[in-house]
Order: structure tokens, then C-alpha cells, then sequence
């Protein structure tokens, strides 16, 4: 029942890259840097960013359910799944490429915030979001709520708002 | 200083916080090809037609792969091989594989997927387990519906006590929602053979099975883990990998594919849904006198791990107690439903459930505290495990687990200002008048390691070379921490070098697979033999060269010490790399006699929860406070690697006890995304207070035991009793819906 065609003209393409099919492209500034990403009707940021290269960001459901593929576009915290990479022309999206800030990083590590790692990526933006934005100190309440919108299946979360939480504290102290 | 016992820097986290570290669904090959799955939408149907000519015209469409392709075996599986590589003829279950297109494009093979025309003939869906054993519905597999009865006897009778209770109750069937969903690549190797990368729970029994499928020696097949995103059971099974590597040896091509979220649901083996029937007979001061329970496990539509599940639900249906006459059956069978197989807790997830709820009834007839009925009944060392009869040794710190756990702090009352402290959240449903505080403690235990024969074993390779110390290990890290722990035990061994964990392959020798609470426990012992190896090797070998006795030559975390010079690793290895390999076998079990008595497990696992719940009893709503745990670890490898097994294992619980369910209307899943099927967020999930109990067991190497499963055997049990305590709901089934609570239902 296969019909292998594995010789025929498709072969050697790369499917890989949208630009190589003749797709639409747009230009984005990722990280400060201009790039040119694939964009049909249906590409989502977060597939245009992957194939990019740029995997840091991942995706569990693609539904804007999970939180693990969340970027900041224009200054937005955003699941790049739900925004199409065409209305990104112009725009500048900032990814976990662009690095995390180092008391962040050593809190979450110290904390036990990651196990599979697989929701980090995401969670980082969204705690650096927060952490970034809050006007007072965060309250356990708001960074909980902050966090709600990132599914994490592995570590129950405790650690991930413990080292928030000290991050907050620690900035606010001047340390 | 030791790294054992330290909660030394895991060495996978940087790279998973700064979004470097390469998952299986980042891995990509030039030239490569990706792969769509067809699948059934029927629970039940013979497939009459394949049509695939309507693809042929399509140039982005390489091929369409059935069973007709498997130049193998057709059937494969985890234990025993019942399982179609493609759905041979039928599809038995809701998004059964029936063919696997290959595209140019993700998109292009998704969209020819979908294209596909196949035709189907529904045939009767046998969605009821109840039902499957009745011996006039439907045979779905040769020999009948039922995959496994484990009937455990032991002692004398099990009726006529002062006391009885008698309840039934249900748990649901819970998926293990990993994040990383299924993605590998396949590429095809020039011998003729096959490499995946991929994020797999056990390399050898996935390589096992690709070969067995397509027809190739061993050494042909090679496993090469990716980066894995969680599994907790759910990654022991084929999925995409015979798919991929079939379609990569009949292209010549790398092929790659990522299953979607909703897929992902449908493809893996989730935990059992389980009936639970007991009865259980005490003296009037609460000694236990008796435990008879039946349980129904839902297996699905092939065995996977069915048969070890059973085992373990009839091995720990009476818990940790000392009870002189047990009854207990547990039995799986199979339906049209999802496939059922490992999930965290392994059967006994669901035991726990029904023997602490019945417990829990006991208490409530004797007019027994609940705490002090299970601690009038523990398992003490020395005493006979109720169902098998094996002696638990000294490991056994029950009445310890229960103090330590009772004795940590209760969480304040809930801010009636606080609208996150609520139940129902900042939503502002609940008013505090309304709250009504519960508070519920239940115990948990379970093997670690397989059980009932199985001899249980590890390899593992430590080599020494200029550049420092590799462990060569076919372990998985699924998150849990185990390259850390790994690389503990191997610099102790080496006086504290710098140990660095390559990534796990086939090559590397079995390990098994990173479930039943064993990955540290069996591949630590191998890395500590080996590494222990590596450095009498080392001293020896320096002793040698320098002419001095080996008891002058000392391992150190920079080089190696010899009268007083430190002489770099790089100088006193040179060309000449050390390599040591050791086999670890764990102390061997046996199966059970014909009432399944006998010295089955290794050892034990023992755990205690204490929950508290504020309920809002008019709406329904519950919002879990805190849950504290004492666990029994044997030795805590890497304190905060532990702490997190507690604290993720409670969420997984607090899950199953109150949000999830994986519903299926006639064998067809209804919810199968993340919107429908909720996971427990920040603001679901509990506070959580910890105390480790640190008793070595005899057993573990320097006296270690699993730790993944316990936390989530008895939170749920413990978060139900609390919720049943504030509202006085009887609470029989989990997840626990809020019309359970305000008494629509």
C-alpha cells in the first residue's frame, strides 16, 4: 500500500524553510536583531519562530492553554501560538533567546524550579514580565496569579514562586 | 565532601532556563521528511478500505505507510507483544495508528492525513468494563476479555468481624499530560539499519521493538535520547518510533514528526480507571481484622502494562497495614476504551484510594480519630506485609511517617479579604462566609523496582580520560533529576572529580526504564560499581608508575594525590583512557504461589499526607490549602531533587482528586485538550510542607530508595478525606465535581 515516491521530484527539497517554497515572509525584530520569518495564513508566530532556529520557545498545546510557548511582543506578554506571524510585520518580539536575567536564573535553580524544563522557557518570560512590571512588592497572591497561566506538570510550582518571590525581595532591597 | 546528600547544581538546568537545551521536538536533520499519523475516529470498526490514490497526485506527498509496509512483526507491546504496529484489519480503540503519511512539509503531511479517505465498518463498542466480563459481550482478544486477575489469600476469614464496613468507589482514568509532546526524528544509517533521537522512558524496550518490526538485528537499531518533557508513564510505550523508522528506511530519508496536543492524548496509555469494592472487618478498639476488596481495572484495547498494574493494585489494596486475613482481587480487562498502562503510582494509585477511603469509614464507625486508627494498624518492622506475606525488615517507618507528619504546621485561616485564598479564586465567587475548612490525612505505600520475579538489573560505564570522568548510562532523564544523581554517586566514588553524564544511548548497556520508582536506584548502583571500579583502576594505576603502594595514592577533586604532589588527571591518564562497566543487580524477587504469597518485592516505599481543603459547600467549589507529606526515602541523593518529586507528585494528586478526568463517551474521548482536561495551575495547586524520613534500606545502594511515586499514592485519598470532613459528603468517586458536593448528583 505505499506508494514511495521517494525518488521523485520532491526529493532533495528542504521542507524546512518557508521562504524556499516562495511563502510570504515578514520582518520582525527578534531580540534587537531583524529577522525575516515564514509567514503563510495559518503560520503562527511560535512555528515561525521555531523555524527560525529559534527552539528555546516550545509549545505543549498550541491552544494558548499552557503558557510554555509565551514570548513579549510590542511589551506584551503573549502565547505565541495565538498570534499569526503576518500581523507581526514591523513588530518586536522578544524571546528567551534574548537571556534571562541572572538572580532569575540562580533563584529558579537554587528553588528547584525546574525538572523536564520543558515549561521553563515560558515560565521565565512570564516571571519576567511580572517582576518587571509590578508596581510594589509582589505578593504571593500576584505572583501565583501572574504564574496561573503557565502549566508546569513536573515540579507543583512551589519552587518556581519561592525563587520569584526572592527575586522580587532581593531587587527591592537594592541587592 | 560528599555529593551525596547535597543538593548539588543539576547539570541539565542551565541550559533548560536559558531555553538551550534540545528537546526531542528541536532535534532536525538536513533533507529531512516529516511524518502525519491517521487515525481512527471510531472506538471500534474493521477498516474496509485504504484509499490512497487520491494522494498520488499530490507532490509534496512522499508516501502512505500501513501494516501492510511492516516487513516484522505486526504486533508489538511493552510486556506482550498484542498491539498493531497499524490497526491490522480493526481499530480497537478511539485514535488507533491506521496508516502514516510522509510529506515534504509538517503542514503538507497533516493536511494529507486529513485527506485520507478511509472506510470504515463500525462494529459494537464494549465501552463498559463491567461489561467485559460478562461472557456474553464481545471477545476483543483471544483467550478473553480478561488481561489479568490477581487474587491475593491470605489468612483466615474475611467476615463475621464486631465491626464491617462496606463501600464501593471509583477513580478516573487520569493522563499523564507531560508538556513535551511525542516528536522524533528517524534517520535512516547506511548498514541498512535505523538511528532515533527521540524522548523515550526505556531505550531497549523501544529498541527491542522497532527491531522486531522491521526486521532487523539489534545493533542495527539505535536509540539516542533527545531531550525528554516529562513522562511519568506515559513514555513507556511505542508510539511514533516504528512509524518513523519504518518510514525512514523506506524512504532513505530522515523523517521527523511532533504530535499535536489533542494527539497526544490519544496515542499514550493513561492510568487505569478503577471500580473499587471493599469491605473491611475490625475489633471494636479498631484492630483490623480483615481486608476484601475487588477491583476493576479499565485496561483499554491492548495489554501495555495492564498485567503488572493489576499486580500491583491487588498487592497494595489492604495499604500499610498489619492485617491478619486479606481477600484481594484485582482485575484488568479489556474494552474499546483509551489504552491503559503506566501512570506514576502504577495501581496502587488507585488501591490507595479505595483502602483509605474505607478507612476512613472505619474510623467514622468506630468513633476513631482517623489518625489514630491508622496508627493502632501500621506495619511495624518485623511484621508480614498484609497481602503477600513477605516480612518487612526494618525499612518500615510507619509510625514515624505518621508523627512527622501530623506534627507540621497547619496552614492560618484564609484571608477573608484575600480573593486568591478562596475557593473559586479571584473569579470572587465564594464569600467566606460560606467557606468551610476540612482537614483529612491518609498513608500510601508501594514497591519500588519491578515486582513478582522480574530480576532487576542496570549497566552502566564510567570512563577516565584526560579530560575528566564520563558516566555512560542508557538512563533517562525525564525531568526527576537522575544525570545529577548519577553524577553524585560517581565523583564520591572518584574522590570528588568532576563527573559529567553523556547523554543516554543504547549503546551504553540496559538500564531499564525510568519507572517504578528505579532509575536512581539500579543505574546508581551500577554507576557507583563502575566508578568504583574506574578508581581502583586509577590508584593502581598511578601506584604502578610512581612505585608506591596504592594506599598512598588519593583521589582528589582536582587530580590525584601521591606523596604529597597533586598530579593532574590529564597528566596520570595520558593516552591511556580507564573504563570500567558493572552490572548492578538488585536483590531478586519471586512470584507469588497460587494465592499470590512470597517475597515479590524488593522493598517498600512509605508515605504519609495530611490535607486541608476550604470547600464553599453551596457552589461546590474546593480550593486544596495545603497538603503536608512525611516520606519514607531510605536517603535523600539530592535533598532538592527530592523536594521536588514531593512537591510535583502532590500536584499530579491533588489533580486526580479534584480536576482530572479523561472522559470518553462510547470509547470516543470528549476531552482531549488542555482546555477540557485541566491540569492543576498555580492557583490550584496546594501549599506544601515536607518532612523526609531518612532511614536506609538494606536493600538500596548506600541505602536509597525510589521516591517518584509515593507522593502521589496517598495526597488523594488525604484531599478527599478533607473535603468529605467539611462537607459530609460521602465523596466515593475522584475527581471529586462540585455537584458531588452540593448534592445534584
Amino acid at each position: 500500500m505505499s506508494t514511495d515516491r521517494s525518488t521523485g521530484p520532491t526529493s532533495g527539497s528542504n521542507g524546512r524553510s518557508s521562504t524556499d517554497l516562495g511563502e510570504p515572509t515578514v520582518r520582525v525584530h527578534v531580540n534587537g536583531m531583524t529577522r525575516e520569518l515564514g509567514a503563510t495564513s495559518t503560520t503562527s508566530l511560535l512555528r515561525a519562530l521555531r523555524s527560525a532556529g529559534l527552539t528555546g520557545t516550545t509549545g505543549a498545546c498550541e491552544q494558548g492553554e499552557c503558557g510554555s510557548c509565551s514570548v513579549v511582543l510590542d511589551g506584551a506578554l503573549v502565547c505565541s501560538c495565538l498570534v499569526a506571524a503576518f500581523t507581526c510585520d514591523g513588530r518586536s518580539v522578544t524571546t528567551i533567546e534574548h537571556g534571562v536575567a541572572a538572580d532569575l536564573g540562580d533563584a529558579l535553580e537554587r528553588h528547584g524550579a525546574v525538572q523536564c524544563g520543558f515549561c521553563t522557557p515560558g515560565m521565565v518570560m512570564a516571571a519576567t514580565t511580572l517582576l518587571d512590571r509590578c508596581d510594589g512588592a509582589l505578593t504571593r497572591g500576584a505572583v501565583t496569579e501572574g504564574l496561573a497561566g503557565n502549566l508546569c506538570r513536573c515540579t507543583g510550582y512551589r519552587g518556581i514562586i519561592e525563587a520569584v518571590l526572592e527575586v522580587d525581595g532581593l531587587r527591592r532591597n537594592g541587592a | 565532601m560528599r555529593r551525596v546528600g547535597t543538593s548539588v547544581r543539576r547539570p541539565d538546568v542551565a541550559a533548560k532556563i536559558d531555553g538551550s537545551f534540545v528537546f526531542s521536538n528541536d532535534v532536525t536533520a538536513d533533507d529531512e521528511l516529516y511524518g502525519a499519523t491517521v487515525r481512527s475516529p471510531h472506538a471500534h470498526a474493521r477498516i474496509i478500505d485504504l484509499e490512497t490514490s487520491g494522494l498520488a497526485a499530490d507532490p509534496e506527498v512522499v508516501c502512505v505507510l500501513s501494516i501492510e509496509d511492516v516487513p516484522g512483526a505486526r504486533l508489538v507491546g511493552h510486556i506482550v507483544a498484542d498491539q498493531p504496529v497499524f490497526a491490522d484489519g480493526v481499530a480497537r480503540y478511539h485514535g488507533e495508528p491506521v496508516a502514516f503519511v510522509v510529506a515534504t512539509t509538517q503542514e503538507a503531511a497533516w493536511a494529507a492525513a486529513d485527506r485520507l479517505v478511509v472506510s470504515y465498518g463500525p462494529l459494537p463498542v464494549l465501552h463498559d468494563p463491567e461489561r467485559a466480563l460478562d461472557p456474553a459481550s464481545p471477545r476483543l482478544r483471544a483467550g478473553g476479555n480478561v488481561v489479568r486477575r490477581a487474587h491475593l489469600r491470605r489468612g483466615g476469614d474475611v467476615s463475621g468481624a464486631p465491626v464491617e464496613v462496606e463501600a464501593t468507589f471509583h477513580t478516573a482514568r487520569q493522563d499523564q499530560a507531560f508538556l513535551g509532546v511525542e516528536s522524533a526524528l528517524a534517520l535512516p544509517d547506511a548498514d541498512g539499519g535505523v538511528t532515533l533521537r527521540l524522548a523515550t522512558q526505556d531505550l531497549h524496550t523501544d529498541q527491542h521493538q522497532i527491531a522486531a518490526a522491521l526486521d532487523l538485528p539489534l545493533d542495527k537499531v539505535r536509540l539516542e535520547m533527545a531531550g525528554i518533557g516529562g513522562a511519568f508513564g506515559g513514555r513507556e510505550d511505542i508510539t511514533l518510533q516504528i512509524h518513523l523508522a519504518l518510514a525512514a528506511t523506506v524512504t532513505g530519508r530522515p523523517v521527523r514528526t511532533t504530535y499535536r496536543r489533542a494527539e497526544s492524548f490519544l496515542a499514550h496509555p493513561k492510568r487505569h480507571p478503577a471500580r473499587l469494592h471493599y469491605r473491611l472487618g475490625a475489633e471494636l478498639d479498631g484492630t483490623l481484622r480483615y481486608v476484601y476488596a475487588r477491583i476493576l481495572l479499565d485496561g483499554g484495547a491492548y495489554a501495555s502494562t495492564s498485567m503488572p498494574v493489576a499486580g500491583s493494585a491487588a498487592y497494595f489494596a489492604a495499604g500499610p497495614y498489619r492485617v491478619p486475613a486479606v481477600d484481594v482481587e484485582a482485575t484488568s480487562v479489556c474494552t474499546n476504551n483509551p489504552v491503559s498502562g503506566a501512570m506514576r503510582g502504577f495501581g496502587a494509585v488507585q488501591a490507595c484510594f479505595g483502602m483509605e477511603s474505607a478507612m476512613d469509614l472505619l474510623a467514622a464507625e468506630l468513633g476513631i480519630d482517623p489518625v489514630e486508627l491508622r496508627r493502632r494498624n501500621v506495619l511495624a518492622p518485623g511484621d508480614a506485609f498484609p497481602t503477600s506475606g513477605q516480612p518487612v525488615g526494618d525499612a518500615a517507618p510507619l509510625a514515624e511517617l505518621i508523627d512527622r507528619c501530623v506534627e507540621l504546621p497547619l496552614p492560618q485561616r484564609a484571608d477573608p479579604d484575600d480573593p486568591y485564598a478562596l475557593p473559586g479564586g479571584t473569579g470572587n465567587t465564594s464569600t467566606a462566609a460560606n467557606v468551610r475548612r476540612g482537614v483529612g490525612f491518609a498513608l500510601g505505600v508501594k514497591n519500588h523496582l519491578y515486582a513478582e520475579g522480574m530480576q532487576e538489573e542496570a549497566t552502566a560505564t564510567v570512563v577516565v580520560d584526560a579530560t575528566g570522568v564520563e558516566v555512560r548510562s542508557a538512563a533517562s532523564e525525564v525531568g526527576q533529576g537522575v544525570v545529577s544523581a548519577l553524577a553524585q554517586i560517581a565523583s564520591d566514588e572518584l574522590g570528588g572529580q568532576e563527573v559529567r553524564v553523556a547523554g543516554a544511548h543504547s549503546d551504553h548497556g540496559y538500564a531499564g526504564s525510568s519507572s517504578a520508582s528505579r532509575a536512581t536506584f539500579v543505574s546508581g548502583g551500577a554507576v557507583r560499581d563502575a566508578a568504583g571500579e574506574a578508581a581502583r583502576l586509577l590508584r593502581a594505576r598511578v601506584a604502578q608508575r610512581w612505585s608506591v603502594p596504592e594506599a598512598e595514592v588519593e583521589l582528589r577533586p582536582t587530580g590525584v594525590l601521591v606523596r604529597g604532589e597533586l598530579l593532574p588527571l590529564a597528566i596520570v591518564i595520558g593516552e591511556e583512557p580507564i573504563a570500567a562497566t558493572a552490572t548492578f543487580l538488585a536483590p531478586s524477587t519471586e512470584r507469588g504461589d497460587e494465592h499470590g504469597q512470597g517475597s515479590v518485592h524488593v522493598s517498600w516505599m512509605f508515605v504519609a499526607h495530611r490535607a486541608v481543603v476550604d470547600v464553599d459547600a453551596q457552589l461546590g467549589l474546593v480550593k486544596v490549602v495545603q497538603v503536608a507529606t512525611a516520606q519514607d526515602v531510605g536517603i535523600a541523593v539530592n535533598p532538592r531533587a527530592v523536594r521536588g518529586q514531593l512537591d510535583g507528585g502532590i500536584a499530579q494528586g491533588l489533580g486526580l482528586a479534584v480536576m482530572e478526568h479523561l472522559q470518553s463517551v462510547e470509547g470516543v474521548v470528549a476531552n482531549a485538550t488542555f482546555t477540557d482536561y485541566l491540569v492543576p495551575t498555580t492557583a490550584d495547586m496546594a501549599a506544601t510542607e515536607v518532612a523526609l524520613v531518612e532511614r536506609p534500606d538494606p536493600a538500596g545502594p548506600f541505602g536509597l530508595k525510589g521516591v517518584g511515586e509515593p507522593p502521589v499514592l496517598s495526597s488523594t485519598p488525604a484531599i478527599v478525606a478533607a473535603i468529605r470532613a467539611a462537607t459530609g459528603r460521602a465523596l466515593t468517586r475522584v475527581p471529586v465535581r462540585p455537584e458531588d458536593i452540593v448534592g445534584t448528583s
